[in-house]
C-alpha cells in the first residue's frame, strides 16, 4: 500500500499558540450574542420559536407522519375490513384489532368484516407509518398530530370511537365497495 | 468576666456583623443564583437560543391569566425555582459511600469560597455621621496586611471538597474526576500565586484595601491615566503587568475549574465527574460554591489589576463636576462611599460575564495539554517575569 503523506497545513506562530483562534472564536460567539440580544430586546423573529405559543404546524410537510387514525369514506363506512396487517406489521406491537362480522342485514354486508375494537397504544407507537403503507384498504392514515399526552395510561391508549374523530373522512381514495361505481 | 465582656468594643462588632450579613448573604449568595441564570441566558443568545424566559411571580398558580415578569425581562425568578427544586429533591446518599466524608465534601467546597470574601474590600469607607456614627466605616469585613495570601491559603483548600467527594464516593468517575482535579488545582496554583509577585512588587504592600486606595489616587494598575500612573515607569511596567495578567486569568480559570480547564468534571466523559453521585441540595452546594470561587476570583482580579473599588477616572470627575469621586481617607461622602461598592460589584460582573463567554467560546483542553501549559509555560513565564519586573523596578524606579 502506498503511503500517502498528508500535508498538514503551516501554522503562524500565532496560531500555534492559539491566540489568534481564541480571539476569533470569541469574536464569533460575541457576534451571536448581540445579534441574537438584539432580537430579544426588539421582540423581532428569533430563530427559536418558542413552542405552545408558536406552533410549527402551518409548515408541517405533507409527508409529516403524526398519530395514526383510522379513516371513514364518502358513506361514512368505516374503511377498515380487520385484515389486521397492520397489527402484524406494526413494529413495536401497538395495535390490537379484534375482528367482527357485518351482520347480514346491513348495507354493507358484503364487506363481511369491521373491527370490533381497534385500539393503538400511543406509548407503543413509533410513527414508522408501517400500518399506512400496508393497509390494503387506505383506512388507515398516520395524521399531523403530534402532541400526543396523557395523564394516565388508559388516556394514551386510543379506541375505535377516538380514532375515527382523528382521522375523520377521506373521500376519493378507493372506491372498490362504492355500489354505484 | 466583666473586664472580659468589657473588652469587646461593641459597636466594631455589629458592623462587622452587619458588613458579613450584607456581602455574604445579601450580595454574594444573590450574585451567586444570578450569575447562574446570567449564564443560562448569555449561553442561550451565544447559540441563538432564548434561554429561561418564563418564570415569574406565579400568579397563573391562583387562578389568574397571566405570570408577571419583573421589568419585563422573562425568567428572572428562575434561581428561585432551581432553587425550590434542589430544596424538594430526594437527598440521596448510595450506600457505598464514605458518609462522613461524603457530607463533609460539599460544605468543604462551599465554606471556603464564601471565607475569602472576608478579606475583599468591596468599597471605600462608608460617612454614617448622619446617623451619628463619627468614625467611617471601612467596606471591608476585616482590614487583613495579608490579603491576597489569606485569599490563597483559604481558596486552595476547595480542592479538599472536590478530592473528598471524587474519594468517597466509592465510584470511578467520581474518583477520576477528584484525582484530575487535585492535580490540576495544585499545579495551577503555583503560577496564581507566582503571577501575582509582580503586582506586589509594585504595590509593595499586602492590604488590599490599601492597593485599591493606591489604584484610586493613581489609575488602575491596567489602564494608568490618572495621578502618578501618567509617569514613565507605569507604563513601562505594563508590559510584566499584561503577562501577569494573562497567567493570572488563565489560572484562575483553572483554579476555579471553569471551562475550557473543567477537566474535574467533564460531562462527556466523567458523567459528572466528581458530584456524580450526588443529588440535591449537596449537589447545589458543589454548583454554588463553584460560581462563589468565581465570584471571588473576579473580585480579587478586578482588586489587583482594575483599581477595585475605585471608579474610573474617579480624580479627574471630581475636578470636572466638582462632586467627590475619589476616596479621600476620611472625607469620603456618602454618596461616593455607596458609588465605589456599585462600581466594584458591576466590575466582577463584567468579570462574570467574560468568564461565561470564554466557557460558550472555547473547547476543553486535553488533561496532557493542561498540565503541560501549567508546568511548562506558565511556571516559566510567570518566573521570568518576576525577574523582569524587579530589573524594570530597578531601572525607573517608581516615586
Amino acid at each position: 500500500m502506498a503511503t500517502i503523506t498528508v500535508q498538514r497545513p503551516k501554522l503562524a506562530w500565532h496560531e500555534k499558540w492559539f491566540i489568534s483562534p481564541f480571539i476569533k472564536g470569541m469574536k464569533l460567539t460575541l457576534g451571536h450574542a448581540i445579534k441574537n440580544l438584539f432580537l430579544l430586546i426588539g421582540r423581532k423573529e428569533k430563530t427559536t420559536m418558542e413552542y405552545p405559543e408558536q406552533k410549527w404546524d402551518l409548515n408541517l410537510p405533507d409527508y409529516y407522519r403524526g398519530a395514526p387514525a383510522l379513516v371513514t369514506d364518502e358513506h361514512d363506512r368505516e374503511r377498515c375490513v380487520s385484515c389486521q396487517l397492520c397489527e402484524f406489521i406494526c413494529p413495536p406491537k401497538a395495535i390490537k384489532i379484534i375482528p367482527s362480522e357485518i351482520p347480514s342485514d346491513d348495507p354493507w354486508a358484503k364487506v363481511e368484516k369491521r373491527p370490533k375494537v381497534f385500539e393503538i397504544d400511543m406509548i407503543r407507537c413509533i410513527y414508522c407509518g408501517m400500518c399506512e403503507e400496508v393497509c390494503p384498504e387506505q383506512a388507515i392514515y398516520l395524521r399531523k398530530d403530534y402532541a400526543i399526552t396523557g395523564t394516565s395510561r388508559a388516556e394514551m391508549l386510543h379506541d375505535k370511537k377516538r380514532l375515527y374523530e382523528i382521522g375523520g373522512k377521506r373521500v376519493g381514495l378507493v372506491n372498490k365497495w362504492n355500489e354505484l361505481k | 468576666m466583666a473586664d472580659f465582656f468589657a473588652s469587646f468594643n461593641i459597636a466594631f462588632l455589629i458592623a462587622s456583623a452587619a458588613k458579613i450579613i450584607f456581602l455574604t448573604f445579601l450580595v454574594i449568595l444573590p450574585m451567586v443564583a444570578y450569575s447562574v441564570y446570567a449564564e443560562r441566558r448569555f449561553s442561550a443568545i451565544i447559540q441563538d437560543r432564548v434561554g429561561p424566559n418564563r418564570v415569574g411571580i406565579p400568579l397563573t398558580l391562583f387562578g389568574f391569566k397571566k405570570d408577571i415578569q419583573i421589568l419585563g425581562i422573562g425568567g428572572l425568578l428562575q434561581p428561585m425555582a432551581d432553587g425550590l427544586k434542589f430544596i424538594l429533591k430526594e437527598d440521596f446518599t448510595p450506600g457505598h459511600v464514605n458518609k462522613f466524608y461524603y457530607w463533609l465534601a460539599p460544605c468543604l467546597t462551599m465554606v471556603p469560597a464564601l471565607l475569602t470574601c472576608a478579606v475583599m474590600p468591596f468599597g471605600s469607607e462608608l460617612d454614617l455621621s448622619w446617623f451619628g456614627i463619627a468614625q467611617p466605616i471601612k467596606s471591608v469585613i476585616a482590614d487583613l496586611n495579608v490579603g491576597p495570601l489569606y485569599m490563597f491559603a483559604i481558596s486552595s483548600l476547595g480542592v479538599y471538597g472536590i478530592v473528598l467527594a471524587g474519594w468517597s464516593s466509592n465510584s470511578k468517575y467520581p474518583f477520576l474526576g477528584g484525582v484530575r482535579s487535585s492535580s490540576q488545582m495544585i499545579s495551577y496554583e503555583i503560577s496564581l500565586g507566582l503571577s501575582i509577585i509582580p503586582v506586589l512588587m509594585i504595590f509593595g504592600e499586602l492590604n488590599l484595601s490599601k492597593m485599591s486606595a493606591y489604584q484610586d489616587a493613581n489609575g488602575w494598575l491596567l489602564l494608568p491615566f490618572w495621578g502618578e500612573g501618567l509617569s514613565l515607569s507605569r507604563w513601562v511596567l505594563l508590559i510584566p503587568l499584561g503577562i501577569s495578567f494573562v497567567v493570572f486569568t488563565i489560572s484562575m480559570f483553572a483554579e476555579t475549574n471553569r471551562t475550557p480547564f473543567d477537566l474535574a468534571e467533564c460531562e462527556t466523559e466523567l458523567v459528572a465527574g466528581y458530584h456524580t453521585e450526588y443529588s440535591s441540595m449537596k449537589f447545589a452546594l458543589f454548583f454554588l460554591g463553584e460560581y462563589a470561587a468565581m465570584i471571588i476570583g473576579s473580585g480579587l482580579a478586578v482588586t489587583l489589576f482594575f483599581g477595585g473599588w475605585s471608579i474610573p477616572f474617579g480624580p479627574l470627575l471630581s475636578q470636572l463636576t466638582g462632586l467627590q469621586f475619589h476616596f479621600v481617607p476620611g472625607h469620603t461622602p456618602l454618596y461616593t462611599g455607596l458609588l465605589h461598592i456599585a462600581t466594584f460589584f458591576a466590575k466582577v460582573f463584567g468579570c462574570i460575564l467574560f468568564f461565561i463567554w470564554v466557557r460558550w467560546t472555547l473547547p476543553r483542553f486535553r488533561f496532557d495539554q493542561l498540565m503541560a501549559l501549567g508546568w511548562k509555560v506558565f511556571f516559566e513565564l510567570a518566573l521570568v517575569n518576576v525577574i523582569l519586573t524587579a530589573v524594570i523596578l530597578i531601572w525607573c524606579p517608581l516615586k
